[in-house]
C-alpha cells in the first residue's frame, strides 16, 4: 500500500487507518463529528498527500489545456487556481482537478489521488494523438507533501508561521512562500466551504510543516481531521466527488457542473457529446435531498416516486451540522423539475426525502 | 478495554446480560469504538419473535452500516425506546444507556454457546 510522508504522525497520533483507493490512510482521530465540527468552528489540518501533482508546460501548454479540460482559461492570471475537468470524448469525466496558473507557459494540476495514474496516462496518449508538440508533461506526484488547513480560525494559525501578506491571498488565488522556513504553495482553496488554506511542499518537508501548524494551532482548536469528516465536509456543501456525483458514464453538465463546463469556448474533448446531449435534453439531473424523519441515505439507494425507481443516491451521510440524513441523487430530468414527493429506499423502509437548495449548508 | 464480568459475548462482539430468563443485549465497547459516532439505530419491536444468529437490528455510524444479530432465540419484550432519538448512547454508554433489546429466552441452554469475559477478551486480541 502506497503511504503519504506523514504516515508516522497519523499512526502516533492513534488515527484509525484505511485503505483508500490503495493509499494507509487516516479515516479519524478523536471521532467523525468532533473532527467536523471543529473545521466548521475553529480549523483542522488535513493530510492530503495522496493527491496527485501534474506540471504541465512549454509553449503549447495553454492551448493544449484549452482542449484537454472543460473550463476556460483564457481569462486566468498568474497566481490563480481554477476548479476544472478531464472530460472522455463520450463526455464522461475522467476526473475533476484544481489547475494553477504559475506562468502562461507552465501549469499544475492537482488530481484526485486513485486517478493520478489514469490521468497522467490519458494527458500523455492525448498529446500522443494530437500536435501539441511544444509541451512538457512531468508526475510530479510523489515529490510534493500536501497539507490542507481548514476553518474560520485557519488564517489565524497560518499567519503565526509566515510573513506572506494573507490577505492580499483571494479565494481561489495562491502564492509561493515561506512557511515555518519551509517553502510551500500556499492555495486560498478547499474541499470544505471554509476558509483555509492548501499547502504543497516538497514531500520531505510535510511532517515538519505538520508538526508545526498543529503546535501553533492547538490553543486555537486545531483538530487534525480524517478522510471520515473530509467527506461529510464536502457533502454539506455538496462539493462533486470523484465516482460518485461525476464518473467516467456521468457529464459534469448532468452533475451541476455546467459552471466549470464552458462549451463556448471553442473545442475541446468532451464538447461535441456534450452538445449533442443538450440539444437533445439531459435526461438526469443532480439533485440535492434531505430526509424528513430519521435515517441515513448511502450511495446507491434508490430513489423512488410513487413507487417507481426514478434514480439514486450518488453521496449520502448524516450531516453532523444539521443533525439530517442529506443527500445527492441523479434522478430523471423530468422527475428533478416536478414537485412530486421522492422518497429513498433505505433497506425495507421508503423514506420520504425533501428537495433542497444547494448547498446543504450555508 | 471495559468489558464487564458479569456479562456474556458474543462474535458479533454483543453483549448479553441474563437475568432469569430474560437476556437484555446490546453492542460491546470494542464494537462502538470500532463504529465510531453512531448516528441511527433501528430496533425490532415488542413481540416480535427473534431467531438465534439472524438481524435483529441495525447501527450507522456516519461512515458504515451494521446488522445487529441476536445472540439467543426468543420474544422480544422490551426495546429501548430512547436509542432512536440518542444512538451516541450507544458510543457513551454501551453496557448501561446503550442497551438495545430485552429477549424471553425460548431455551435457557442455547446460553452455553456465548463467551465469558475471558474469552471474549482472547477473542477481540485475536480479531
Amino acid at each position: 500500500m502506497k503511504i503519504t510522508p506523514l504516515n508516522q504522525i497519523h499512526r502516533q497520533l492513534g488515527a484509525r487507518m484505511v485503505d483508500f483507493g490503495g493509499w494507509d490512510m487516516p479515516v479519524q482521530y478523536s471521532g467523525v463529528i468532533a473532527e467536523h465540527m471543529a473545521v466548521r468552528t475553529t480549523a483542522g489540518l488535513f493530510d492530503v498527500s495522496h493527491m496527485g501533482e501534474i506540471e504541465v508546460s512549454g509553449a503549447q501548454a495553454f492551448e493544449f489545456l484549452q482542449y484537454a479540460t472543460t473550463n476556460d482559461l483564457a481569462n486566468l492570471t498568474d497566481g490563480q487556481v481554477q476548479y476544472t475537468a478531464l472530460c472522455y470524448e463520450t463526455g464522461g469525466v475522467v476526473d475533476d482537478l484544481t489547475l494553477y496558473r504559475f506562468a502562461a507557459d507552465r501549469y499544475l494540476l492537482c488530481v484526485n489521488a486513485s486517478n493520478s495514474d489514469k490521468d497522467f496516462a490519458w494527458l500523455q496518449d492525448l498529446q500522443k494523438n494530437t500536435d501539441f508538440s511544444d509541451l512538457a508533461l512531468i508526475n510530479r506526484s510523489d515529490e510534493y507533501a500536501q497539507l490542507a488547513l481548514q476553518g474560520p480560525v485557519a488564517a489565524n494559525i497560518l499567519a503565526k508561521l509566515t510573513s506572506t501578506d494573507l490577505s492580499a491571498i483571494k479565494f481561489y488565488r495562491f502564492k509561493e512562500g515561506m512557511v515555518a522556513g519551509i517553502e510551500t504553495i500556499i492555495s486560498r482553496t478547499g474541499y470544505t466551504g471554509e476558509d483555509g488554506f492548501e499547502l504543497y511542499c516538497a514531500a520531505a518537508d510535510g511532517a515538519a510543516l505538520w508538526q508545526e501548524l498543529m503546535k501553533v494551532g492547538e490553543s486555537l482548536g486545531l483538530l487534525p481531521i480524517g478522510l471520515g469528516a473530509r467527506d461529510t465536509l464536502r457533502l454539506e456543501k455538496a462539493y462533486a466527488l470523484y465516482g460518485h456525483e461525476i464518473t467516467a458514464e456521468i457529464m459534469p453538465i448532468e452533475a451541476r457542473l455546467a459552471w466549470i463546463t464552458k462549451l463556448k469556448k471553442g473545442n475541446f474533448v468532451g464538447r461535441d457529446a456534450m452538445l449533442k446531449a443538450k440539444q437533445a435534453g439531459l435526461s438526469r439531473k443532480l439533485i440535492a435531498l434531505t430526509l424528513t424523519t430519521s435515517g441515513v441515505p448511502r450511495d446507491g439507494y434508490p430513489v423512488l416516486s410513487g413507487g417507481r425507481q426514478v434514480g439514486y443516491v450518488t453521496s449520502g451521510t448524516m450531516s453532523p451540522s444539521l443533525r439530517k440524513g442529506i443527500a445527492l441523487a441523479l434522478v430523471e430530468t423530468t422527475v428533478a423539475e416536478s414537485d412530486e414527493p421522492l422518497q429513498i429506499g433505505i433497506r425495507k423502509r421508503q423514506v420520504l426525502a425533501e428537495r433542497t437548495a444547494l448547498p446543504f449548508v450555508k | 478495554m471495559d468489558f464487564p464480568e458479569e456479562l456474556k459475548y458474543t462474535e458479533d462482539h454483543e453483549w448479553v446480560l441474563v437475568e432469569n430468563d430474560v437476556v437484555t443485549v446490546g453492542i460491546t465497547n470494542f464494537a462502538q469504538d470500532q463504529l465510531g459516532d453512531i448516528v441511527f439505530v433501528e430496533l425490532p419491536e415488542v413481540g416480535d419473535m427473534l431467531e438465534e444468529g439472524k438481524t435483529f437490528g441495525v447501527v450507522e455510524s456516519v461512515k458504515a452500516v451494521s446488522d445487529v444479530y441476536a445472540p439467543v432465540a426468543g420474544e422480544v419484550v422490551e426495546v429501548n425506546e430512547v436509542l432512536p432519538d440518542e444512538p451516541e448512547a450507544l458510543n457513551n454508554s454501551p453496557y448501561e444507556a446503550g442497551w438495545m433489546i430485552k429477549i424471553k429466552l425460548a431455551d435457557p441452554a442455547v446460553l452455553d454457546g456465548l463467551m465469558n469475559v475471558t474469552a471474549y477478551k482472547e477473542f477481540v486480541e485475536k480479531d
